[in-house]
């Protein structure tokens, strides 16, 4: 099963090697992890997609929970949530196949963000689904270069994570 | 490195960062720290020698620094505290850093750096400190400012000894310690990240209660945690309570006073048929700070399976413990006297009682068990037999000494045959196994009640692993008992080869092996070496009658001598090699 967890942790040199580490050590596979400062820059937040039964899951998150530097750690994917990803995909776009490239973006609400006569650079944004499918509709030696940040997740509604 | 002026709640003296380590070990009461000097820490050394409060023990190898604090720990329930320097004297003090670890002994391990300006430069006697320990310590901090030195080294004691305890390292790099600033100790610790639980939640107390008295075949397992959670009068409290059978893993001795009627022994690979037997077939299992080890109950899928309807309660303040291996019906997460208190406090409350006729029939099941006699060895042999050691050592010291131990057959021999009725008598290197720990454990101990008898019972392998600190117990007249179990093997491994490996016994001979009477003798000790069954008792006499003085006892065991019962890797416990049935 997949999960998204979303961690709180001090904003201190470190802190990410020890949750990168606890998930080497102990053999878990970390699929995505993005991170950055929060509105409180004393504290960074994660968001780790990873793979595992509900057991596997439920050990990953106390393991986690135990590091000295973990403030809170939820499991978003046992709620509502939101999740995106951002993505940057360099395709080849000459010729006749400048006018279908624009299209296909469009229709995945992509935008078009540099331009040369033979390609486009284009964001996307969603969750990975959208932006694997994204990539399956295209011709495939039309992709240049791909380039993906991994998931952010939150709560839906009011929910807060706080620490 | 500009150093940043102090805030203004701050007042007290400048001192250097080596004066304030050495004020903050003072303020945390801390009588010993074993260490060994380089050119990272001479502040904090010269720190030392202007100071009275704390004493430093010189070790002759970083790891017995580590392993001496880690044995003081264990033996007193207090912080141990161990120094080195940078580079190669911290990469020697991982093997003892681990080893607290793993068996969750709280400890404060200082350690200098490069100055902070050649940290990354790959300075001479530079390494990544923080991460080379980083997967093996509670936690860890490079201090790169003075100004954070002393909370740095408050939060490192509060982390260590708080919660679960565990090792936690206090990197200070040489300017750091140079550097002056305003020294002030604080009170208290607050870290938002670090709130470890400690009452247990008081529905699942009740739920424990409901099926502790509903229990036919009941069994409690008494683990580490119950011995550092200081949890042993209320675990014993309760088994009578209930007459329940009790079993301790090898961490756990002493914990239950194991020659109490109720106590089954040991458990696990080599525990004692009726403690894995109860273990295996009982209905509701109490499991108080255990962490249903490899060790302990073989295959989990065997566990499980081999009795689907076992109800487990587990007690245990780090909850990453609980439902790792073995799925948990009742978890209480919680330090363990505190719960076992509410959990006493529900059972003296009511006049109900599991029913006395199934425990009647649950305790004569365990009666046919015990008649197996287990630990039964040949008492006729002409060969000293290891096993006659430990009960010799066991009626010398009238049950009284401090047992350290190594790693190995010996350490197993130790935990079978001497009986622990106290925790911290019982000292060894459970989760890691590392070979080595009994001659500093048995320095810590001794520095730690220099009036108690302190005997390390180890083997000639083991030994040989820190056999350096004979000279530290030289310098600092640490005149512990030293019994080598000297079977000329490393003995776990020879067994296991015999056993698993078609008798091929490579490299488990050791040959070339020193004259370990002479050796004593060189190091300024006592050194005997027996030989016969019958001058055991002779030698040991006289050894602990030599008050003031080491003695070395080389024992020459029979060579072939096996450890059982034996629960081979990967089986259920109830899947035991008893020594009559080769």
């Amino acid at each position: 099963m997949r999960h998204i967890l979303s961690i709180l942790v001090e904003n201190e040199a470190g802190a990410l090697s020890r949750v990168a580490g606890l998930f080497s050590a102990r053999g878990y596979n970390i699929e995505t992890l993005t991170v950055a400062p929060t509105e409180d820059a004393t504290m960074s937040r994660m968001t780790i997609v990873t793979t595992g039964s509900d057991d596997v899951v439920e050990q990953i998150t106390k393991q986690l929970n135990k590091l000295v530097d973990v403030v809170k750690v939820v499991d978003l994917s046992e709620g509502k949530h939101i999740e995106r990803e951002l993505m940057l995909v360099k395709v080849r776009a000459g010729g006749k196949d400048r006018e279908e490239m624009k299209r296909t973006a469009d229709i995945f609400r992509g935008r078009i963000i540099d331009v040369t006569d033979k390609s486009y650079t284009i964001e996307l944004t969603g969750p990975t689904e959208k932006l694997d499918a994204f990539l399956e509709a295209l011709d495939r030696s039309a992709i240049l270069e791909t380039v993906r940040t991994g998931v952010s997740g939150i709560g839906r509604g009011e929910w807060v994570l706080k620490a | 490195m500009e150093l940043k002026p102090p805030a203004i709640t701050e007042t007290g003296e400048t001192l250097t960062g080596a004066e304030v380590v050495m004020r903050c070990l003072e303020a945390e009461g801390v009588e010993y720290v074993f260490g060994y000097p380089g050119g990272a820490v001479l502040y904090i050394y010269d720190a030392f020698a202007k100071q009275t409060k704390v004493r430093h023990i010189l070790v002759r190898h970083e790891q017995g620094a580590l392993h001496a604090a880690d044995g003081y720990a264990r033996a007193t329930g207090r912080c141990g505290v161990a120094l080195v320097t940078s580079g190669p004297g911290v990469t020697n003090a991982v093997t003892g850093i681990a080893t607290a670890y793993m068996d969750s002994i709280p400890m404060v391990v200082l350690t200098g750096q490069v100055p902070t300006r050649a940290i990354g430069e790959d300075a001479f006697q530079e390494c990544d400190t923080v991460g080379i320990t980083r997967p093996c310590v509670k936690h860890n901090f490079l201090v790169k400012d003075v100004n954070d030195l002393a909370s740095t080294i408050k939060k490192a004691f509060h982390i260590a000894t708080t919660g679960r305890p565990g090792p936690v390292l206090v990197d200070i790099p040489k300017d750091v310690s140079q550097h002056t600033t305003r020294f002030h100790y604080p009170e208290h610790v607050h870290m938002r990240s670090y709130n470890p639980v400690v009452k247990g939640h008081a529905g699942q107390i009740k739920k424990a209660f409901q099926l502790l008295l509903a229990a036919e075949r009941p069994m409690v397992y008494v683990g580490g945690g119950a011995v550092l959670g200081e949890a042993s009068a209320e675990v014993t409290e309760l088994v009578r309570l209930l007459n329940f059978p009790v079993t301790n893993t090898l961490m756990g001795l002493g914990a239950y006073p194991a020659t109490d009627k109720q106590s089954v022994g040991m458990l696990g690979m080599h525990g004692t048929v009726e403690a894995n037997m109860a273990m295996q077939g009982c209905d509701v299992l109490l499991a108080v700070g255990a962490r249903f080890d490899d060790r302990v109950i073989g295959n989990p899928a065997h566990f499980a399976a081999g009795n689907p309807t076992r109800k487990i309660i587990h007690i245990d303040v780090d909850p990453s413990s609980i439902s790792k291996r073995v799925k948990v019906d009742v978890p209480i997460v919680g330090h363990v006297r505190d719960v076992l208190h509410d959990l006493l406090a529900l059972i003296k409350g009511t006049k109900d009682r599991p029913d006395p006729a199934a425990l009647a029939a649950w305790w004569a099941q365990i009666a046919t068990w015990r008649a197996k006699d287990c630990l039964k060895y040949d008492r006729a042999s002409k060969l000293i037999k290891p096993q006659f050691v430990v009960e010799k050592l066991y009626e010398v010291t009238g049950g009284n000494a401090i047992i350290t131990s190594d790693v190995g057959q010996h350490q197993m021999w130790a935990a079978q045959f001497y009986k622990f009725d106290k925790p911290r008598r019982w000292i060894n290197s459970g989760g890691l196994g590392t070979m080595g720990v009994g001659l500093p454990y048995a320095m810590g101990a001794k520095l730690a009640f220099p009036d108690m008898d302190v005997a390390c019972v180890t083997g000639e392998a083991s030994i040989q692993m820190c056999i350096q600190e004979l000279s530290t117990c030289k310098q600092y007249h640490l005149p512990v008992k030293i019994v080598n179990l000297n079977n000329r093997y490393m003995g776990m491994v020879r067994q296991w080869q015999e056993f698993f490996h078609g008798n091929r016994y490579a490299e488990s001979y050791i040959d070339a092996l020193p004259d370990f009477e002479k050796l004593a003798d060189a190091y300024g000790h006592v050194g005997m070496r027996i030989d016969k069954p019958g001058d055991v008792e002779g030698a040991l006499r006289e050894a602990f009658k030599l008050k003031d003085r080491l003695v070395f006892l080389d024992i020459i065991t029979d060579q072939t001598e096996n450890v059982f019962p034996m629960v081979p890797g990967g089986k259920g416990i109830s899947e035991m090699i008893l020594a009559e049935d080769l």
